[in-house]
Parts: structure tokens; C-alpha cells; sequence
């Protein structure tokens, strides 16, 4: 029965050279349903098939990395015998089609990803892309997107008991049709007390714990792969339901049972489903997987094997168990109130034997299907310029009503409407929460905290991807570095267009390389991480935007705080003023919101000069000799002042008579830190160590800001606009 | 002295209750199962905490006191126990009956997360004997469904006797006569929003929560 015709395969995104690769895989046609099985395990999703070539290049490991990319998550050594486990992951179609959901789900998704290994989440951080909220129109559906995506993550995050600490939000047209959710988590786990994603032991028992299996989100993977076309509202239905509540209790059962001692391996049901968690923990560990559907808990009736194969239902586990020691396993479940039910068993076939009332509907070989996707190589040119090189001619005429309207712009302004829809608090571990560089978290019963801090960059890497996202992982570094951390490893989302256009796949080879480069020479390996391709709306691709979640670990200490403390105290701008010319200034904030930018090139990255200041500032700060620390990115110098201001204390600074003034207060070039002192001498001295500048621009005063005759304002009026503006922008 | 912490299936602020009363006050705690129908008897009090007790899907609480362990908190609190009922926790003693009122969405309709000025109203608790009449005190709030609500007879007799015992110096959340918590008649049952046990220790901000904290330990000491 020829039930496979080219309508069928187009329908499952199954090219004709895939579809024979198959056919000599199995050596026969495949059925419907495990055409469905390759075509989820085989999409860009879970596959990387055309960007695994190029990930290859990034830097892996270090003395510190216990467990690099390839499982849920990588694990880094924080000493103490612990570890942390983290990744970053997107949600971003989803969040489009149904943003509460869609952002809801992507918590759910890599908090699962996290307590899988034995980790129990402690933070998670949120890197947000939306279209402009006041833009004449699509204002409308970017600000129900906002809304939507930002209650999602609350209500998700807020329930599980898991602190939303960090993150970063911004706009920009070309997320208009595509907006960006990437969520990262982190965990801690005991070294010695890693659980894999590994079906060992031949006739063990394969257990299906958590919550019942629907028709919700049937072929996510596929939708997350393949561009936004009007039919995509059509695609609600593949968008799955979320509940933090049943995910609380299955972090708990997951985490007791594993200290039974009677679990192999466990992993979660995310993209593809229990497709996904059974050929990948056969194939890892080189074995085969039976199972039965029929005995697969299902809250729908008359589910067809297709569907319960690909349903993409939230909140459950596969875990692989001793045999004999099933009981145990169903104990924890049943006190939690989870189901827990024995599908199948491990076999020495290599074969994933999917079987319905003991009938076969699907026989596969795992490692196939799970690790020899098919790979390509896909052509790529130089990315596209779509903005000029050439700046155009400009005055600057009032730089004072120039930085107001930078504060209140959205990517600049306070984001406490959405970080106080959080709860940043639960598990009474932050130092440092939202609003700071960098989110600091302790581990309780050590004298160890972790510094992460989430940084991405579109504009830039739409400029220049290769430099841009070394930017980007500078910037990050730079976060870390600024509340005294040691940066010690990476994970990556990599969001872009369509890979088959040969200038998106150059975007993306040029990113990764520029993030291996930056990543290698500031030591913090890549230990897993996501690619998000195809985010595209009618034709028109995202910005190249690679987002960094770096992690660093310092001593339990309460950072040094962005806001200048008390009057009479040197301001001081580490790494100097790192002049611009104009070329480089069309990448700004200044040159996008006041003069229609952008244009030209990203500001200019010297590594070796950003990692010095990165010393030097890590030494300042642990030696206490800041009484405040603020990193320099988004507005520049004029913007950190203002922020650093904002809790009363300003300062009057003076800055050099030459160069342009919009230039000097407003360009972004990186390795500069603000700092304020009581001693600026032994600062000083400890930048000359470090061989970078420190130049004392001012003194800290009361109630205003004045850089001499440039602006003076008090520190109400500049602030005003950056508190209320997003709520404005929100509610009108 | 010894705490019990009940856990319901939801609850995620229980480990924060255990680590502020045991490691920023060295007092004992044990962790009480929702299932369980009795409180051991050398717990002198307990406190139920925040979280999302079976969800909260229907109502706040609405599941939580059917369960065996609000049973037994409830014996536990007419023998004269100390009970401290912490956001979702005061939602689950007004809804069985332990406290008068509800708790309904905030105003704005979002949950709101930040540190909030309370006013202490009165000292004449074991749950404020440590602190000054008056005092001003910053605690976190962190619910969705937080603002107080009674009728005006209800309001007037707390008032009247003397059981508002926190109130917000700038209303968040759009609660009655800014009541962030109140006891009950007897005076050993306490029910407020926010989040003293988050303000125990200085890296997180405010030590201010250790005055409720000590004033159970003084009024237990006293017994």
C-alpha cells in the first residue's frame, strides 16, 4: 500500500533526498507513522542538520566543564563537590502563534531539561525580542505578544518555585512577525550524582512518569522548523499546554526517586516527544527500546499510534529503571500523585519496536534515527548589508533631550513592569536580581555564587555577525567580570532566518565562528545550547541574533550595586573613552532612535584589551575598593551615568573639550566599566597592573547630574521617563 | 524550639521557612507531609508557606484545607499553638475557616514581586512582641491573589479588636484598609501576605522578618 506520496512528505517538511535515505535505512517504505517519527527527529529542531558542521567549531571544554554539549544540559565544576547544570533554549514560534503558552512552555521545557540530570533548578533568565510596542502597525499585536509572552513566563516560572532573576528585553522591527523567547536555567547537582539520558541494561524496565499524553502540540518540532506564513494560525493546535504545578511535583518525584538508587537514566519528553526521549536514550547507550503504546497513559480517547508518538504534551519523563526494583519508582510517583506506568523494556536489537496492543506500528533502527540525520553543508555567500556605510550628516543640537528620550526608549527604559511580574526572590538565594550587569545567585551551604548573565545583539550581528557576536560574548564576560565573577563557560541560542538562503547561512557560519574565537579567548566553552533557524515572517528574516548565556562563580558576597552610594566619592571609567569615529557609532542606540540609524559597523572589540579590564575589574570589585559598578553598553557613557544615578545620588563629571559630544556621550564602545570610589589611587594602581586605562571623570554628588557643559538635569527628570515609559508604551 | 513546616504538593516556599528558621535563627524545624492527619508532639509551631498548594487552580486554598494536615493544624491551633500562615499559607487559613476574609486578585490583576513597607499595628501578639508599635519594616510580597477583602462588620471587629497586625504603608495590591495581616481572635493564629521569612538574612536585603521569628521563640520561652 503506497500510503507515502510526494503530497504526504512535503506535508512532513521531508525532502526527496531524505525520503531515500529512509527508504535505505529501512530497507522498505516506511508507514505513516514512522515517516512522522523521522520527519520530528530528522527537523531542523532536533536535528541541527544545518548547523551541526559549523557548531563543531566552537570550544568545548575546559578543566571545569564536567559534561559538555550532546546531553539536556552541560555541567560545569563549581567546587565544593557540586556542579551546575545549565542551557539556554528557545520557545519562539510557539510564542508567536500563542505567546502565553508558547513562553509558558519554553520554562517548562529547559527546567525539565535541568532536573532530568538530578539538578534542582535555582534560576532561570529570559532573553526577549519583540517588535516596536508603538510601532503604527503592528503596535497592537507586538504589545499583546509582550503581555502575553511576559504573563507565560511569570505564571510558569512564579509556580514551579523557580526565581526568575534576570534577563534582558528588546525591540526592534524585525521581531515584529517573529519574536524571540529564549529561556535559560540553571541547577545544582552533586558531582558524583549525574543522571544521563542513557537506556543501559538490557530488560530493564522503560517507565512513562508524569502527566498523561494528549493531541497537544502533534509536530512542534516541525512547525519550529519551516517559516510563518499566513496558514501558521492555523498552527495553534501544535503549540502545547503548559502546567507548573504537575511540572512542581515531577521535579520532586524526579529528584526522590533518584535517590532510590533504582533509576538508570531518565529524560525528559520535549520536542518530539516520547519519539525524541526513546530513540535518543537508546542510541546513547547503544541499545534498543520496546514499547507499547497501549500502555502509554493518554488523556484522549482514540489516539492513534502517529499521534501519541509525536504528541509534544507537557510534563512528562522517560526513565529506564533497575530491573526488579520497579516498585520503588511507582512509590515516589504515587505519593506525588503522578502517574507512572511501565511502556516497555530495554533490548538488544538497536531497534526502536514501537508496538500497539502488541501489534508492531513502527520499527526503526535508534541510532539512525537519532544520530544520522542527514548533514548538510549548505551553501553560503557573504551575509547581506541592507544599511548603509556611510553615515550620514548630522548635528547633534540638544544632548540633554537627546539621553531623556534614550532613557525612556524601550530597549534603554526600566523593565520593572515585567521583572516585578516575577518572582526573583523564592528559594532565598539572590544577591543580585533583575535590574543589575549581572544575576548573582548563592549556593546555599557553600561559599560559592554564580554571576549569569544573559547578552545578545541583533543589530549589531545585522551589521556584522561575526563581530557582533563576539560582541556579544565581551558584553556578557564584561556583565560577570563587573559584580566580581570569573567567567567559566557558555551556553548559546543562535536565532536566524531561513539557512537556505545562502546569505542567512553566511550570517550564521560568521556568528559562530566569531563566537568560537571570543569564546576561546575569554575561556568559557560552549557546553550546549540551541539553534533556532527558519525565524522568518513572509520572507523577511530576524536580525542575526546570537544570545550568550555566560556563567561565572564567585564568593558568596553581597555585588557591589549599579547606583553610585554617597556624595563626595571619585567617578571613575575604567578601560577609558575608547573613542569612536562615526562608521563605527551607526550601530547605537543614539544613531537608531535619534538620527534613523543604523549604518556602518559595530563599535570595535579589542579582546585582549576587554579581558584585561575584565581583571582589573574583578580585582577592584573583590577587593571592595567600588562602592558601585555599571558596565557601559546600550547609550553609552551619558546612559550609565543616568542609571548609576538613579538611586539619588549623581554626579558631576567632565569629560575631554575634544571630539564630538554626541560621539563621547553616546558611542558603545566596549571594555568600560563606571565605577565610583573612596579610593581612586589604589583603583588607579590596580588598572595599571592590568595595563588599561582609569581616568577619573568626576565627583558624585546629590540629587543631579551634570557632565559640564554638556547636560545638567536632575536626577527626577531623567528619571521619569526610564521608570514609566515601558508601562506607557504597554497601556497608553 | 521546633518549627513544623507543612508541605503541600505545590508549596515552594517551604525550604525558604526550614533555612530561615533553622539557619538564620538555629532553631529546629521538621517538614509536615499534607497527608499526614497529626502534628508530632514536640513541634510548638507551625507555619504553612507560600506556594500554589494543589495548584491553586480553583481557588487559592480551596483544595488545601481538605487535606488531613489543615485538620491537624487546626486542633493544633484551638490547644493554643502558634500558627503563621505566609502568602499562599493565609489564603489557605482564610479559606478553612481559621482566619475571616479572602483573598482576591490584586488590582492591577498581575502578580506583583518586590519588597513592600509594612506597618507593625500592634505588639500584642506572639507573633510582634519583639518588635515596636509603630515600627516600619520591609518584607517581599510576591502573589497574584493577595489583596484582603471582608465585609465592613468583619473589618470593624478586626480593627476593634486589635487584630490587624501588619498593614502596607503604600497599598500594593489594593487589599482593605491596607491589611497585610491580621490573627485570629484567640491571637495564636497569624495569616499575612508577605514574606518575613525572605527577610532573615542581610545578603538578601532585610533582616526586619527576624522580628516575627523571635517574638514566637520569646513568646514560646515565656510559656
Amino acid at each position: 500500500m503506497a500510503t507515502i506520496t510526494p503530497d504526504v512528505l512535503t506535508a512532513h517538511n521531508v525532502t526527496a533526498d531524505e525520503y531515500s535515505k529512509i527508504l535505505s535505512i529501512l530497507g522498505r517504505e516506511p508507514n505513516l507513522t514512522e515517516l512522522g517519527i523521522f520527519s520530528v527527529m530528522w527537523s531542523e529542531h532536533c536535528s541541527y542538520k544545518s548547523s551541526r558542521v559549523h557548531l563543531k567549531k566552537l570550544p568545548t571544554r575546559s578543566k571545569y566543564v564536567l559534561l559538555g554539549p550532546g546531553e539536556n544540559a552541560g555541567i560545569i565544576d563549581i567546587g565544593d563537590g557540586l556542579g551546575v547544570a545549565f542551557k539556554i533554549e528557545s520557545h519562539n514560534h510557539p510564542s508567536f502563534i500563542e505567546p502565553f503558552q508558547g513562553a509558558a512552555t519554553g520554562v517548562g521545557g529547559i527546567l525539565r531539561d535541568i532536573f532530568t540530570m538530578g539538578a534542582r533548578p535555582i534560576a532561570v533568565l529570559d532573553s526577549l525580542r519583540f517588535g516596536p510596542l508603538d510601532d503604527p502597525q503592528t503596535g497592537t499585536r507586538n504589545r499583546r505578544i509582550v503581555e502575553g509572552v511576559v504573563s507565560g513566563i511569570s505564571h510558569y516560572g512564579n509556580c514551579f518555585g523557580v526565581p526568575t532573576v534576570g534577563g534582558e528585553c528588546v525591540f526592534d522591527k524585525s521581531y515584529s512577525g517573529n519574536p524571540l523567547v529564549n529561556v535559560f536555567a540553571l541547577g545544582v547537582i552533586e558531582k558524583d550524582k549525574v543522571f544521563l539520558g542513557q537506556a543501559h541494561g538490557v530488560g530493564n524496565p522503560v517507565i512513562y512518569v508524569g502527566a498523561k499524553t494528549g493531541r497537544d502540540g502533534i509536530h512542534g518540532a516541525t512547525m519550529a522548523s519551516d517559516e510563518f506564513t499566513e496558514e501558521s494560525k492555523q498552527k495553534r493546535p501544535n503549540v502545547q499546554m503548559g502546567d507548573p504545578f504537575l511540572e512542581k511535583l515531577l521535579l520532586e518525584a524526579c529528584l526522590e526517586v533518584m535517590e532510590t538508587g533504582a533509576v538508570v537514566g531518565i529524560q525528559d519528553m520535549g520536542a518530539a516527544g516520547l519519539t525524541c526521549s526513546t530513540c535518543e536514550m537508546g542510541s546513547r547507550a547503544g541499545t534498543g527500546i520496546e514499547i507499547d503504546l497501549a500502555k502509554v497513559p493518554q488523556r484522549e480517547t482514540g489516539m492513534s499510534p502517529y499521534e501519541i508518538m509525536l504528541s509534544e504534551s507537557q510534563e512528562r519523563m522517560l526513565l529506564v529503571a533497575v530491573k526488579g526494583r520497579e516498585q520503588e519508582v511507582f512509590d515516589v510517583f504515587e505519593k506525588w500523585g503522578l502517574d507512572a506506568a511501565e511502556i516497555g523494556v530495554v533490548t538488544d536489537t538497536g531497534l526502536l519496536r514501537v508496538k500497539n496492543h502488541g501489534q508492531i506500528v513502527a520499527e526503526i533502527p535508534n541510532r539512525e534515527l537519532a544520530d544520522e540525520a542527514p548533514l548538510y553543508n549548505r551553501p553560503f555567500t557573504k551575509p547581506a548589508r541592507k544599511a548603509p556605510l556611510e553615515a550620514p550628516a548630522f548635528t547633534a543640537t540638544d544632548v540633554k533631550a537627546d539621553l531623556i528620550r534614550l532613557l525612556g526608549s524601550g530597549d534603554i527604559c526600566s523593565k520593572k513592569w515585567i521583572y516585578e511580574q516575577y518572582d526573583h526572590m523564592v528559594r532565598t538565594n539572590t544577591l543580585s536580581g533583575p535590574g543589575g550587569d549581572a544575576a548573582v545567585v548563592r549556593i546555599k551551604g557553600t561559599d560559592t555564587s554564580v554571576a549569569i548573565s544573559l547578552d545578545g545583539n541583533g543589530r549589531y550581528c545585522s551589521l556584522d555577525p561575526r563581530e557582533g557576536a563576539k560582541l556579544a560574548v565581551a558584553e556578557a564576560c564584561r556583565n560577570i567580570s563587573t559584580v566580581g565573577a570569573q567567567p567559566m563557560a557558555a551556553t548559546n541560542n543562535l536565532n536566524f532566518g531561513n539557512p537556505q538562503k545562502p546569505e542567512i547561512m553566511a550570517q550564521l557560519v560568521e556568528a559562530i565562528e566569531g563566537m568560537a574565537e571570543a569564546c576561546t579567548h575569554f575561556e568559557t566553552p560552549i557546553t550546549g545550547g540551541n539553534v533556532s533557524l527558519y525565524n522568518e515572517t513572509l520572507g523577511e528574516g530576524i536580525h542575526p541574533t546570537p544570545v550568550m548565556g555566560i556563567v561565572g562563580v564567585l564568593k558568596v558576597t553581597k555585588p557591589a550595586p549599579i547606583e553610585f552610594q554617597s556624595e563626595g566619592k571619585s567617578v571613575v571609567l575604567l578601560g577609558g573613552f575608547r573613542d569612536e569615529d562615526l562608521t563605527r557609532f551607526g550601530a547605537t542606540q543614539y544613531a537608531n532612535i535619534i538620527l534613523g540609524g543604523p549604518w556602518g559597523l559595530p563599535p570595535a572589540l579589542d579582546m585582549d584589551y576587554e579581558k584585561r579590564v575584565h581583571s582589573a575589574i574583578r580585582q577592584i570589585v573583590t577587593s571592595g575598593l567600588a562602592e558601585s559598578a555599571h558596565d557601559l553598553s546600550d547609550g553609552g557613557l551619558a546612559v550609565a551615568l543616568a542609571e548609576a544615578s538613579f538611586g539619588g545620588i549623581g554626579a558631576r563629571v567632565t569629560l575631554p573639550a575634544s571630539g564630538r559630544p554626541e560621539l563621547q556621550l553616546f558611542h558603545e564602545a566596549p571594555s568600560r566599566i563606571l565605577i565610583s570610589t573612596a579610593n581612586a589611587q589604589d583603583v588607579r594602581a590596580i588598572a595599571d597592573e592590568f595595563q588599561v586605562e582609569a581616568v577619573e571623570i568626576g565627583t558624585t554628588l546629590a540629587g543631579q547630574l551634570v557632565i559640564e557643559d554638556r547636560i545638567t538635569a536632575t536626577i527626577d527628570e531623567l528619571r521619569q521617563p526610564w521608570s514609566t515609559n515601558l508601562e506607557k508604551m504597554l497601556h497608553g | 524550639m521546633k518549627f513544623g513546616v507543612v508541605v503541600f504538593p505545590g508549596s515552594n516556599c517551604d525550604h525558604d521557612a526550614q533555612f530561615s528558621v533553622t539557619a538564620n535563627l538555629g532553631e529546629k524545624a521538621e517538614m509536615l507531609w499534607h497527608r499526614d492527619a497529626a502534628i508530632p508532639g514536640d513541634i510548638d509551631a507551625v507555619i504553612l508557606p507560600g506556594g500554589f498548594s494543589y495548584g491553586d487552580y480553583l481557588l487559592c486554598g480551596a483544595i488545601a484545607k481538605f487535606s488531613p494536615i489543615i485538620a491537624a493544624v487546626k486542633s493544633f491551633a484551638a490547644k493554643g499553638g502558634p500558627v503563621i500562615g505566609i502568602c499562599n499559607g493565609f489564603q489557605i487559613l482564610t479559606e478553612s475557616g481559621l482566619l475571616p476574609g479572602a483573598l482576591v486578585r490584586n488590582t492591577n490583576l498581575k502578580y506583583i514581586c518586590k519588597p513592600v513597607a509594612l506597618r507593625i499595628e500592634t505588639t500584642n501578639s506572639p507573633f510582634t512582641n519583639q518588635a515596636n508599635q509603630g515600627q516600619i519594616v520591609t518584607f517581599p510580597i510576591a502573589h497574584g491573589e493577595g489583596r484582603y477583602t471582608a465585609d465592613e462588620a468583619t473589618l470593624d471587629q478586626l480593627e476593634a479588636e486589635d487584630r490587624v497586625i501588619f498593614r502596607y504603608v503604600d497599598n500594593p495590591n489594593g487589599s482593605l484598609r491596607d491589611i497585610a495581616g491580621i490573627c485570629n481572635k484567640e491571637r495564636n493564629v497569624l495569616g499575612m501576605m508577605p514574606h518575613p521569612e525572605r527577610a532573615t538574612d542581610a545578603l538578601m536585603g532585610s533582616t526586619d522578618g527576624l522580628t516575627v521569628f523571635r517574638s514566637i521563640i520569646s513568646a514560646f520561652a515565656a510559656k
